[in-house]
């Protein structure tokens, strides 16, 4: 660091006196600076956002209407995006999703839980080459689980069905569960626990009445993020699904219009916000428990 | 954390002794439980990416079944050698060099694709990023507020992102309309490669101002008042403490957001299909892969084995020479984080 030291630390009364209007001035200055730069990064982060949900409630006949605000409001559009007469299974993929999200989050909180509370809590060797392996398993391309994944599942007929898509999802949200979670437990208050022991609760009584409480938040925000990365995969489900066990970010994908060389835009935007609705509500909701598992991660959703 | 609070639940201490004086035993009684505690996890890793991983391996050694191009004769497999390895990097296709448009030819495209993004993505996202984390750091009204839309760009699935970009990219989209422009996003050379990497930045920023910003906060604001009461101006504050004191955390971020782009797939193969210019002007690798598996396992397993070493070297190369020490950082982050 290079600050100068040598300055004079006394100022003569005149010369403080004008600094410090200016740096009042400085000051508004600096707020309102401040001030527009966040309405900056907050438009730059919801105009794309928001102009789906406006084209999700506007005509068909209006697809590329440039007024800022809604016009031409419809719900016909939502109407299409579950109706199924073009081929298209938005209602069922949701499900899907649901379902293979659920799972995966259930077998990974099961499985990952023990094995943070060994990192957060175990001292034995070969300690941080697994934290480390673990990292690195999520952060492991799934493109090369790919191909042999699907000749495997071509040669015993699992194609296109729900296992088929779970467990390839366990191979980033089991790392990203154990990830988080340890670092959430390393910060606890174990000594809690001990303290209760000493006051006459048995083990298990401290364990339940102590602990259990304390790690519920973050066994809750672990098990949203891992929903959250299960519910947006989509290369190994495009892959490996088919029609009826397709997840959403598929059925989104390959959405479907009347006319062969049409995008359907209004009907996809209409299904986007189906899609990202629920978890925009889930993040502002539990945003600050978020950030912090987000941060303690560090894996990208 | 004091050492009564490092002897896990199950282990009792009736003796109350000095944890220090039976380092022996309690490494041992950790030890044991740790696998007990750990083993169902590294089991499971092991079905679902070890041994993917393994079979993509021997698999790239095989020869794939088919008609072999040059000969016209049915090829039953077998070992292969190197020739999944010669095809992709030496462009060899059987005795001759591959034809232009085929999947072989893509290869070097491909690899330039992908390292272009991962560069100018995350530059983008870490200057971006590094800004939006010193205003949200600072104080202001309807702070919380920034920081909940912040979230917003991250919550979207990519392949929901990919969409919403390609309904503003089309050619009567609102961009073009505000830009006054008739620019062809998904299928210029450029432009294509350009709506990838703003849809990415865009998706993307947020997840690395967040961890950027988490570093910020371990910061004391004292370091800061010290340099203000010296004279330091706002620019010689940024350049001479924060960056280096968010320095740790900075290149973590950088690391996962470079391995994570390095595997990019969703975001180009919805919104230009991979497409743009002559064909494949923002094919990934990741897509390359996916394109071939159709066309041959084998072949497919040996692109993919040779991206994941791709990713390794980078990864490699960045906690060794870079000094992007993921453990430790994580672990400071996520004390300032909770505080």
């Amino acid at each position: 660091m290079t600050i100068a030291a040598d300055r004079p630390v006394s100022v003569p009364a005149e010369r403080a006196g004008a600094r410090a209007d200016v740096r009042v001035q400085r000051h508004t200055g600096q707020k309102l600076r401040t001030a527009i730069q966040a309405v900056v990064i907050a438009v730059w982060c919801l105009l794309p956002f928001y102009w789906m949900v406006v084209t999700s409630f506007r005509d068909v006949g209006f697809t590329f209407d440039a007024t800022p605000w809604p016009t031409h409001v419809t719900l016909d559009n939502y109407a299409t995006a579950f109706s199924t007469a073009l081929g298209n299974h938005l209602g069922r993929a949701l499900l899907n999703s649901l379902l293979i999200g659920g799972v995966v989050t259930v077998i990974a909180l099961l499985v990952g839980t023990s094995a943070a509370y060994a990192l957060a809590r175990l001292e034995f060797r070969g300690k941080s080459l697994i934290a480390g392996a673990i990292l690195a398993a999520s952060m492991f391309p799934g493109v090369a689980l790919i191909s042999p994944l699907f000749q495997l599942f071509t040669d015993i007929g699992w194609m296109g069905t729900y296992q088929a898509l779970i467990l390839p999802s366990i191979s980033f949200v089991l790392p990203l569960t154990v990830y988080t979670l340890a670092s959430f437990f390393r910060e606890m208050p174990w000594d809690l626990e001990e303290a209760a022991r000493i006051d006459g609760c048995t083990r298990v009584q401290a364990f339940r009445r102590i602990i259990l409480p304390l790690a519920a938040p973050a066994v809750f925000t672990t098990a949203i993020l891992a929903f959250i990365s299960s519910w947006n995969e989509y290369l190994i489900s495009s892959q490996l699904s088919s029609d009826a066990t397709q997840p959403v970010t598929v059925a989104i994908a390959s959405f479907a219009g009347s006319q062969p060389h049409q995008e359907p835009y209004t009907a996809v935007m209409a299904a986007g916000t189906i899609v990202t609705i629920p978890l925009v509500v889930l993040v502002l909701v539990f945003q600050r428990r978020i950030v912090a598992g987000l941060t303690a991660g560090g894996v990208k959703g | 954390m004091s050492a009564a609070s490092e002897i896990p639940a199950a282990v009792p201490n009736p003796t109350g002794m000095e944890p220090k004086r039976r380092r022996g035993g309690l490494n041992a009684e950790h030890g044991r439980w740790s696998v007990y505690l750990i083993g169902p996890t590294i089991a499971l890793l092991a079905i679902v990416i070890g041994y993917p991983v393994v079979s993509a391996v021997v698999q790239s050694f095989q020869l794939d079944q088919g008609l072999d191009k040059a000969t016209g004769l049915f090829v039953q497999g077998g070992f292969a050698g190197l020739t999944n390895y010669v095809h992709w990097l030496g462009q060899r296709c059987g005795e001759t060099t591959c034809p232009p448009g085929s999947l072989g030819a893509q290869f070097w495209v491909s690899m330039g694709n992908t390292f272009l993004f991962t560069v100018v993505t995350v530059a983008l996202e870490t200057a971006i990023g590094v800004w939006m984390a010193i205003i949200m750091n600072r104080e202001f009204r309807g702070r919380a507020l920034v920081r909940a839309a912040i979230l917003v760009p991250w919550a979207i699935p990519t392949a929901v992102t990919a969409k919403l970009w390609y309904f503003i990219f089309d050619a009567n989209g609102v961009l073009n309309h505000v830009l006054g422009q008739q620019i062809l996003w998904t299928s210029g050379e450029w432009a294509s490669r350009w709506a990838v990497i703003i849809a990415d930045t865009w998706k993307t920023t947020p997840f690395m101002a967040l961890l950027i910003l988490a570093g910020l906060q371990l910061i004391p604001d004292e370091v800061y008042e010290a340099a203000k009461m010296d004279g330091a101006s706002t620019m010689q504050r940024f350049w001479n403490i924060t960056l280096p004191l968010v320095k740790p955390a900075l290149m973590v971020a950088v690391l996962f957001r470079v391995l994570d782009a390095l595997r990019m797939y969703d975001l180009p193969a919805i919104l230009t299909g991979g497409g743009g210019g002559s064909g494949s002007a923002t094919t990934t690798l990741s897509i390359l892969v996916v394109d071939q598996i159709r066309q041959g396992f084998n072949s497919a397993s040996a692109l993919s084995t040779i991206t994941f070493l791709v990713i390794f070297v980078v990864a490699f190369v960045f906690v060794r020479f870079l000094g992007a020490n993921v453990v430790q950082t994580q672990a400071a982050q996520q004390k300032g984080e909770l505080k």
